[in-house]
C-alpha cells in the first residue's frame, strides 16, 4: 500500500508545497480551535481536510486564505509568508457568502470585479464558469430564487473565475444532490488533473475524501492536529468509474472509518 | 341613518381568488382606502362631532381649494422647508448614520445627541429655535430636521454595524478594498433598514413641517388650517389635513417604487409569499 503515516516534509518523492503551514495555533478567546498544527500542501495536488465538525477546519482554511490571524505560527504560499488575502488564493464559503442584491452573474464575477476587469471581459469569464458548474440559464436570477446547491455552485463559480493558484474550498458540494455530487467530484478530478493548480479541501465525507484527494489530512477534535496523513495513490488512474469498487479505495475508507469512529462515540 | 354598503361592492370580487399578484395588492389598497373613507363619511353624518365634516364635504373643499389656486400657494410655501430639510436630513442623515456604524470614535460622538434629538420633545425646543433663529425659513427647516434626522441616523448605523461577518469577509477574501467592501458590501446590506428609517425619517418630516407652520409662524397649509379652523370652516381644514397625508403616501411609495429598483434582490422573503 502506499501510504505514509509519518509526516510529508522532508520526505525526498514529494513535489514541492505550494502551501505550508508551521505550528500554527489558533485560540478563540479561550477556545483553544488549532494548536501546533503543521501541514504541507504539495503543489499540483488536492488535500482533503477530514475531522469531526467543529475542530477547527474552517479556522485552518481561514488562517491560510489571510482571513483569520493565527494566534501563533506562520502560514506560506508560494515561499511568501501570508499577511491577508491575495490574488494567488480563493475562497468557496461553507455559507455559500452569496450577495442577495447581486444576480447570480454579478455574484460570480464579484472577484473579478474587485480586480478592475473591464464589466464585458468579466461577465464573459463569470458566464464561462455558470455554464461549467451547471447554471447556465440563470445568470439573471437572484440567490433567493435559487436552491441551496445551485446557490453553492455559485460560489464555486466565483471562486473559479478568478484564476487563483490555490483553491481553498470548504465543504463546497455539502448541499448538492448525490448525482451533482458525484459529477462534481469526477470534475474535480478533471481540473486537479488538467490545471496546475492546488487544491485544498474540507469535507465531512470520507467517501468523497478518499475519492478526490492525492492526500488526506485527519484532523483531532479541539485542539485540533494532524492525527494522520493518508495518500492514497494506487487507484488515481484507474478511471473515474472503477475507483469506487477498487480494493485499496475501500481499505483506506475503512481504516479512515476506524480512526475517526472513537470520536463519535 | 342607514350607512351605505360602500364595501359590499369590492368584497365579492376579493373572494373570487387566483387574481393574479398586483392585481391583489392593488385590490386590498382599494378596499382598505374604500373602508377608511366609508368610516369618514359615516362617522361625518352620524355625527361624532360638529367640528367633524363628512368625506364628501371635505373632498368638495380640496376641490374648491385646488380649483381657486389656494392650495397651490399654500404648497408652494409648505414645500420649501419640507424639501429643504428632508433632503438635508437624508444626505447628512445617511451620511453621519454611515460614519457612526463604522467607526466606534463617531459612534461614540454623535449617538448620543441623535438619542437626546429623537427623545427631545420638539415643542418645547421650537421656542429656543424661534429666538436663536428667527421666525423665518431656517427655523422650519430646522424643525423638519429634529424630526426626521435622528432616526435616518440611528438607522443607517445600526443597519451598517449589523452587515453580516460572513459577506465582509467573502468581500476581503476576493480582494475588495475597504471602500469597495463599503460601496458594495455594506451599504447595500444596510439598504432595507436604510430605507425603512428613510420612510420613517420622511413622515417624521411631514408632521415636523406643519407643526413648524402652527407653532412658529402660519404659512402655507398650516395657515389654511390655523385659519379655517378660526373661522369654523371644518371642511377646508380637514381638506388640508388630507391633502399633505395624501402627499406623504404618494411621497412614501415612490421612496419604495425606488428601493425596488435599486436594490432587487433584497426583497427576498416578503415579496414573494
Ligand atoms: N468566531 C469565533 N468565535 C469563537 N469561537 C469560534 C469562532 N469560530 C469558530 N469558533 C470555534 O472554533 C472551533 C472550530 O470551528 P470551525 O468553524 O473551524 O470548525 P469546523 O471544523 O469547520 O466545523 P464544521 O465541520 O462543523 O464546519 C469550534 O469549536 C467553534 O466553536
Ligand atoms: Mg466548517
Amino acid at each position: 500500500m502506499s501510504q505514509t503515516n509519518a509526516p510529508p516534509a522532508g520526505v525526498g518523492d514529494l513535489p514541492e508545497s505550494a502551501v505550508s503551514t508551521r505550528s500554527i495555533s489558533k485560540n478563540y478567546g479561550a477556545v483553544e480551535a488549532l494548536r501546533d498544527l503543521s501541514l504541507e500542501f504539495p503543489r499540483g495536488q488536492l488535500t482533503s481536510l477530514l475531522g469531526p465538525s467543529g475542530c477547527g477546519k474552517t479556522t485552518l482554511l481561514k488562517i491560510i486564505a489571510g482571513l483569520l490571524e493565527p494566534t501563533s505560527g506562520e502560514v506560506e504560499v508560494n515561499g511568501n509568508k501570508v499577511t491577508g488575502p491575495g490574488p494567488d488564493r480563493a475562497f468557496v464559503f461553507q455559507d455559500f457568502a452569496l450577495l442577495p442584491w447581486a444576480s447570480v452573474i454579478r455574484n460570480v464575477a464579484f472577484g473579478l470585479e474587485m480586480r478592475g476587469i473591464a464589466k464585458s471581459e468579466r461577465e464573459g469569464i463569470a458566464e464561462h464558469y455558470i455554464k461549467e458548474v451547471g447554471l447556465g440559464g440563470f445568470e439573471q436570477s437572484y440567490p433567493h430564487e435559487l436552491s441551496g446547491g445551485m446557490r453553492q455552485r455559485v460560489g464555486l463559480a466565483r471562486a473559479l473565475s478568478v484564476d487563483a493558484q490555490v483553491l481553498l474550498m470548504d465543504e463546497p458540494f455539502s448541499a448538492v444532490d448525490e448525482q451533482t455530487r458525484r459529477k462534481f467530484q469526477e470534475d474535480l478530478l478533471g481540473l486537479v488533473a488538467n490545471e496546475n493548480k492546488t487544491f485544498i479541501f474540507v469535507t465531512h465525507s470520507i467517501e468523497e475524501a478518499v475519492y478526490v484527494s492525492d492526500q488526506i489530512a485527519i484532523l483531532l477534535p479541539r485542539p485540533s492536529r494532524v492525527s494522520e496523513i493518508i495518500r492514497p495513490s494506487g487507484f488515481r488512474d484507474k478511471g473515474a468509474d472503477n475507483i469506487r469498487r477498487d480494493p485499496e479505495y475501500l481499505d483506506i475508507v475503512d481504516q479512515i472509518w476506524a480512526s475517526l469512529r472513537t470520536y463519535v462515540e | 341613518m342607514p350607512p351605505r354598503p360602500i364595501c359590499d361592492a369590492a368584497a365579492p370580487q376579493f373572494t373570487t381568488g387566483n387574481i393574479p399578484m398586483p392585481n391583489r395588492a392593488t385590490l386590498l389598497k382599494i378596499l382598505s382606502a374604500v373602508l377608511l373613507f366609508g368610516s369618514w363619511e359615516i362617522a361625518g353624518r352620524i355625527p361624532v362631532s360638529f367640528a367633524f365634516p363628512t368625506f364628501l364635504e371635505s373632498m368638495e373643499a380640496l376641490y374648491r381649494m385646488a380649483t381657486d389656486g389656494t392650495l397651490w400657494a399654500a404648497y408652494a410655501e409648505t414645500l420649501q422647508p419640507l424639501i429643504v430639510g428632508v433632503a438635508i436630513s437624508a444626505v447628512l442623515g445617511i451620511t453621519i448614520g454611515l460614519w457612526v456604524g463604522l467607526s466606534d470614535f463617531f459612534n461614540w460622538l454623535f449617538s448620543p445627541i441623535f438619542i437626546v434629538m429623537q427623545a427631545a420633545p420638539l415643542a418645547a425646543l421650537i421656542p429656543l429655535l424661534v429666538l436663536a433663529y428667527g421666525i423665518g425659513l431656517t427655523s422650519k427647516v430646522l424643525v423638519v430636521c429634529i424630526m426626521a434626522m435622528p432616526v435616518i441616523v440611528l438607522n443607517t448605523a445600526s443597519a451598517v454595524r449589523n452587515t453580516p461577518e460572513s459577506m465582509k469577509e467573502m468581500g476581503r477574501a476576493f480582494l475588495a478594498s475597504d471602500l469597495a467592501i463599503i460601496l458594495k458590501i455594506v451599504i447595500p446590506a444596510a439598504s432595507p433598514v436604510i430605507f425603512a428609517g428613510l420612510r420613517l425619517g420622511i413622515s417624521a418630516g411631514f408632521i415636523g413641517a406643519i407643526l413648524a407652520e402652527l407653532k412658529i409662524t402660519p404659512t402655507g397649509v398650516g395657515d389654511i388650517i390655523t385659519y379655517s379652523r378660526s373661522i369654523a370652516d371644518y371642511p377646508s381644514m380637514y381638506a388640508a389635513i388630507f391633502s399633505i397625508i395624501l402627499l406623504a403616501v404618494l411621497f412614501l411609495n415612490l421612496l419604495e417604487k425606488t428601493e425596488t429598483v435599486l436594490f432587487k434582490g433584497n426583497q427576498r422573503g416578503y415579496v414573494s409569499d
